[in-house]
């Protein structure tokens, strides 16, 4: 089978991650910024499988693996504190949650 | 075969750009799950299926899924989207937005003038990626269990509820009690 260009699947990732980053830096609503770093992460994963493609090892699939255990575990803790907050707050604004009371 | 490529390319981004722009939180959600497709699909042009299966049923599957079910059970109305159009205003986005974008050009630019290099078309399957997953990356193998288990610990603690009074009055119960 015929693959694709690397260093097009390296942009790919790139823009993906930016996509990400600017998400995250102009959303305010908490869901949001979990989503945005979802699509960060997945773009590093894209970044670790096109390198992989391009030396023709396995360890860039493996390094991905590690990437999607790592977003499933981060994206269950990370809803747990949301409803936490949103249990609290009454809101999902990310700015509600800057008074550290013990 | 290219062509299959470049069109997953244009759909991922696409789906993401829709994704960061929308106002309805399912909505982006659904955005979310396309753009996941199209890497699947991206994933298989790079010459790695297993990854792609995996892409499909742990994120397109797995996470958004988890992720619909916590917007459902925070049971959000039509005042959040309102909320979410209000937050979203030009003066908001306009600042990052532009300054990461042309960082993105200066990789772009750094990626395409550098030597391009020799693609190697192989196919990677699971086979291969099992044998290296459980020979000199066994350790890592074992870390993630660890990550995982120390993750469902932590949801667990994080998800329990205080405990439900049913009355005002059976509030300070306890108290009473011991006064008693």
């Amino acid at each position: 089978m015929e693959t694709a260009a690397v260093e097009y699947g390296l942009v790919l990732a790139g823009t993906l991650f930016v996509l990400g980053l600017i998400s995250v830096l102009i959303r305010r609503n908490i869901i949001f910024m979990l989503i945005s770093v979802e699509i960060m992460l997945n773009a590093a994963g894209l970044a670790f499988i096109a390198a992989g493609a391009r030396w023709g090892q396995a360890d860039g699939q493996v390094m991905f693996i590690f990437i999607i255990t790592m977003a499933a575990a981060e994206v269950s803790v990370g809803l747990a504190l949301i409803l936490q907050i949103y249990h609290q707050l009454k809101t999902l604004d990310s700015d509600a949650a800057d008074k550290m009371k013990g | 075969m290219q062509a299959t490529f470049y069109i997953a390319s244009a759909v991922a981004i696409f789906a993401t750009v829709m994704v960061i722009t929308r106002y309805n939180m399912i909505h982006a959600l659904l955005y979310l799950v396309i753009s996941f497709l199209a890497i699947a699909i991206v994933f298989f042009m790079l010459g790695a299926p297993f990854v792609a299966a995996l892409e499909v049923i742990v994120y397109a599957g797995a996470i958004v899924v988890l992720i619909i079910f916590v917007i459902m059970m925070l049971n959000l109305k039509e005042e959040a989207v309102e909320q979410e159009r209000i937050w979203f205003s030009r003066n908001t986005w306009i600042g990052p937005g532009i300054l990461s974008i042309i960082l993105l050009g200066e990789l772009v630019y750094i990626l395409v003038t550098s030597a391009s290099p020799e693609v190697s078309h192989q196919v990677i399957d699971a086979k291969d990626v099992g044998q290296s997953l459980y020979g000199p990356y066994i350790i890592g193998v074992e870390l993630c269990g660890l990550l995982l288990m120390s993750g469902i610990v932590g949801a667990y603690h994080l998800g329990r509820q205080k405990k439900k009074v049913v009355h005002r009055f059976l509030e300070n119960a306890e108290e009473w009690k011991q006064q008693l």
